[in-house]
């Protein structure tokens, strides 16, 4: 007769217990927690899971278990955060191996020891590598350095059965077998879990320079955006900001570099009407525009000359509704985020996404919800149309026959 | 299942009237890719035109159970398009449109065959141009850098093909149409399209190419060291990257492959240097400038004993044109030659490199050295004469060794170059039982049957059998069909 299952867990040496008030994921309460320490105990743990058939779902420091939708099973929380070492930072070679219960923070407080970074900015404090990665979430360093799949060159997962398996490895050129690091980056936990993660990284650079210049709408938006990319400037970020429909927006151009750069910012506000320069980030650069712990947040993506197109989507869509989303990101690149207060309407904000989504779907624009209240959650449909489907469930199958990661957290039901 | 081709040839023909060749000596001449001792003539060649196509070849392939292999310009060096005897070959020569230069999303469409250097030459009218650069860009087709997730001589500070793709339109191992990603910069769900670049041909045939469009650096400088050592050469590269400048390129060149260069292309380099570095910066004037003179200082410093700047495009390209002809320079010196691709941790050069010397020393076979030593992607061309007995597997197992140097060092065994055929047997030596087993669950996911390309990057092919499992638990909305309202 085969074990209960706490039994079992606790049979695999790795502190286990029973969940508490404080495990919630999206208000689904797990009936145990495991706190293993080591790639070797999480394999143990996901090998008893396995036998078991115990859903299972990762946390790292929780600071998005409320993202996405709640899990249809949640038996085991797997909680990582005792697994936070920097397990080797190879300074000479601008690379790094953490583990993935590490918190952004404490690895960029490591690197800039040796005056390097991991170019990936985090924009919910207190995040971890493994959360990072699991949701994908990136700031305003996107425009010069790419997102997390970018920068990722190694991973080591744990799979549904207990297995232990990585890809790519601890050198930025290469090219040997599939890269399940870039499968692995925004999949929610939904194919496995990471245990650690190799990344490139970058020299800290010298000095910063924020060019910032007021946007009467969504047409002078575009303008800025299109004379700054279309210049000689090496922007690193080019981010947007407005709060409130009526109100004023922002244009902020960031710059890297070293004694070069009081010339180059000269350059960037010649191009932008009313341009300062600053030398610290403007309040709030590149927080996201709701409380990613209370409010809805709302990631919108189109091509970068749909920016006029996509502020006046989002206008419309608040009008019609009586919504006043706060909205802030990197206009470089395309992608927007909305934030609405707490307290919202549900209906409200079904109707707001909706508007949104019909609108941006004539320009391959797409509008996902990251995270919402419960009532909010329940109305509107948290990713949109996803394109290939088909092939995810497919790969989900494959990874996890069961279905017992995160199941149903993400597009698609998967 | 045997192939009776004359009919799957009849249905060919139906799908693209003028573009099935079954001819024995036309065929032959797609027998092997740009690694040239793997040879296999494919049982029929296709030419499609469109993604319509392509896709109903797939569908009769694998309603035949033929496998079937893709081909852009045949130029890969790992064998990733060597055809099957028992199958068929997919060339995309003739879908090589430019479609679309998007300026304002910063943006090209481009159909698989069009090559390389093409999208650029499309992009420069505007300032902007496609940053990877593999050496065969005059002739390599996007649709392979896509497959093998192409580098280059730049990929140091510009990423390689997978940081640049934003969009495939790819007809899948189903003979679906799938479109993954477009000129967004990113899509919702799984990357499927991270996944997919680089799987060298192995999840689906791409059959339109969205990419990214850099803009053209205002400065670009470029200088050319001479050092009497590697040590030396390989000092001066630490001492660059360490003082936080990320250059363009970093080139190094050995003795024996100046030697060959010299040969081929009179380049002019400076006489008597045990090694070269060519060192370019780009980016912002004001930027460059700066950087440069440290560039000059520091290279002075590592013991460089000339040094040369170009001063125009012209000198630039002469300061190249050594470096771009290595590969086939060295058939000068050498009757026949193995490329190696592997890489190892930058700090690690130093003494990879010394062992490769002791390794060439112990076997009295010839290694020359040219890579690209800002990444650590090494390109040993290890020198031998085929007709002399036993020289040829002397040189396989000294290029064998150089691998096992790279991975005993935490490196790869391929940098840019793609397993393919070539190396599906060395990567049990990089990778685990399990890491190779976790890899071949992407593809089952996507090529069950696996007639994709089979027999590339994996040594044993796994058996995928049926969809797995009995599901439990379903999510009731999955249930009810109504999943698209996630």
């Amino acid at each position: 007769m085969a074990l209960p299952p706490a039994d079992a867990l606790a049979k695999t040496g790795v502190d286990v217990r029973d969940a508490g008030a404080a495990d919630l994921v999206a208000g689904v309460r797990p009936a145990y927690v495991a706190a293993p320490v080591s790639a070797e105990e999480t394999a143990a743990v996901m090998r008893a899971a396995a036998e078991h058939d115990l859903s299972v779902v990762a946390r790292g420091a929780g600071t998005k278990l409320d993202w996405g939708i709640p899990p249809y099973r949640c038996d085991l929380l797997l909680d990582l955060s005792r697994m936070r070492d920097v397990v080797e930072h190879a300074a000479g070679d601008l690379v790094v191996r953490v583990e993935a219960g590490c918190p952004m923070s404490d690895l960029a407080a490591v690197l800039a020891g040796a005056g390097q970074r991991l170019a990936l900015d985090s924009p919910v404090p207190g995040a971890t590598v493994g959360g990072t990665l699991a949701t994908a979430t990136s700031g305003p360093l996107r425009l010069a350095y790419g997102t997390a799949r970018d920068l990722l060159i190694g991973v080591t997962m744990v799979r549904a059965d207990g297995v232990t398996a990585s890809s790519g490895g601890r050198v930025v050129k290469n090219v040997a077998g599939y890269d399940l690091g870039k499968l692995l980056t925004g999949s929610y936990g939904t194919l496995g879990v990471i245990v650690s993660a190799t990344f490139r990284l970058h020299p800290e650079p010298p000095r910063r320079a924020y060019v910032r210049a007021p946007v009467s709408g969504g047409d002078a938006a575009h303008a800025a955006n299109q004379a700054v990319l279309g210049a000689q400037a090496v922007p690193a970020a080019i981010e947007y900001e407005r709060r409130s429909r009526g109100g004023g927006a922002t244009v902020t151009v960031l710059l890297e570099g070293g004694a070069d750069l009081p010339h180059r910012a000269e350059g960037v506000a010649a191009l932008l009407d009313g341009a300062e320069i600053l030398g610290t980030p403007p309040d709030g650069f590149g927080a996201y525009p709701a409380d990613p712990g209370t409010g809805t947040l709302i990631k919108l993506i189109a091509p970068v000359a749909d920016l006029p197109y996509a502020l006046a989507a989002l206008d419309a869509a608040a009008e019609a509704t009586g919504l006043d989303p706060d909205v802030r990101g990197s206009s470089g690149v395309g992608v927007l985020y909305a934030g609405l207060p707490a307290g919202v309407r549900p209906d409200d904000a079904g109707a707001f996404l909706a508007a949104l989504r019909g609108a941006l779907a004539s320009r391959d624009g797409t509008a996902v919800v990251l995270r919402a209240e419960p009532d909010v959650r329940e109305v509107v449909g948290m990713w949109g149309p996803v394109a290939g489907l088909g092939l995810m469930r497919r790969i989900k199958d494959r990874f996890d026959p069961g279905h017992r990661l995160a199941p149903g957290r993400f597009a698609g039901g998967i | 299942m045997a192939l009776d081709s004359q009919d799957l040839a009849r249905r060919f023909r139906e799908i693209v009237p003028d573009g099935v060749v079954t001819d024995p000596a036309e065929r032959e001449t797609y027998a092997c890719d740009g690694l040239t001792y793997h040879a296999a003539v494919p049982a029929i060649v296709v030419l499609p035109r469109t993604a319509e196509q392509v896709a109903a070849i797939v569908k009769a392939c694998v309603a035949e159970d033929v496998p079937y292999v893709a081909r852009g310009s045949g130029t890969g060096l790992s064998g990733g398009a060597l055809p099957r005897t028992d199958g068929v070959l997919i060339v995309t020569a003739r879908m090589r449109r430019i479609i679309e230069i998007d300026v304002e999303n910063q943006r090209a469409v481009v159909e698989p065959g069009a090559t390389n250097l093409s999208v650029t030459k499309a992009a420069a009218p505007y300032g902007y141009y496609y940053a990877p650069d593999p050496s065969s860009q005059q002739v390599c087709s996007i649709g392979g850098n896509v497959a093998e997730n192409s580098g280059g001589a730049h990929c140091l500070k510009y990423g390689f093909t997978v940081n640049h793709v934003t969009g495939c339109e790819i007809v899948t191992p189903d003979g679906e149409i799938v479109r993954l990603g477009g000129k967004t910069a990113e899509s919702p769900g799984y990357d499927l399209l991270g996944a997919f670049v680089g799987s060298e041909g192995t999840l689906g045939i791409t059959t339109k190419v969205t990419v990214r469009l850099t803009r053209a650096p205002e400065a670009v400088k470029t200088l050319l060291a001479g050092f009497a050592t590697t040590d030396d050469a390989g000092a001066a590269v630490s001492a660059i990257i360490s003082a936080g400048i990320v250059p363009a390129a970093i080139e190094m060149m050995d003795a024996l492959a100046i030697e060959a260069a010299e040969a081929a292309v009179a380049c002019g380099y400076p006489e008597g240097a045990g090694a070269v570095l060519i060192v370019e910066l780009d980016g912002a004037a004001a930027a460059v400038e700066h950087e440069f003179a440290e560039v000059e200082r520091l290279s002075r410093a590592s013991g460089a004993f000339e040094i040369r700047i170009a001063a125009d495009d012209a000198q630039r390209g002469l300061i190249w044109k050594g470096r771009k002809s290595a590969f086939a320079a060295v058939g000068r010196i050498s009757p026949a030659y193995i490329v190696q691709d592997g890489v190892v941790p930058r700090t690690a050069l130093p003494e990879v490199l010394h062992r490769i010397g002791e390794l060439a020393r112990e076997s009295g076979i010839r290694v020359a050295n040219v890579f690209h030593a800002g990444d650590g992607n090494l390109h040993p061309l290890v020198l031998f004469d085929d007709a002399v007995e036993g020289q040829g597997a002397r040189a396989e197992e000294v290029s064998g060794a150089i691998l096992d140097l790279c991975i005993e060092h935490g490196g790869s065994i391929t940098g840019e170059h793609g397993v393919g055929i070539d190396k599906a047997k060395h990567m049990p030596r990089m990778f685990t039982e399990e890491d190779l087993d976790t890899m071949q669950l992407l593809r089952c996911a996507w090529d069950a049957r696996t007639l994709c390309n089979p027999g590339k990057v994996f040594p044993t092919p796994r058996l995928c059998g049926e969809v797995p499992g009995v599901r439990r638990g379903a999510h009731p909305l999955v249930e009810s069909g109504q999943v698209e309202q996630f």
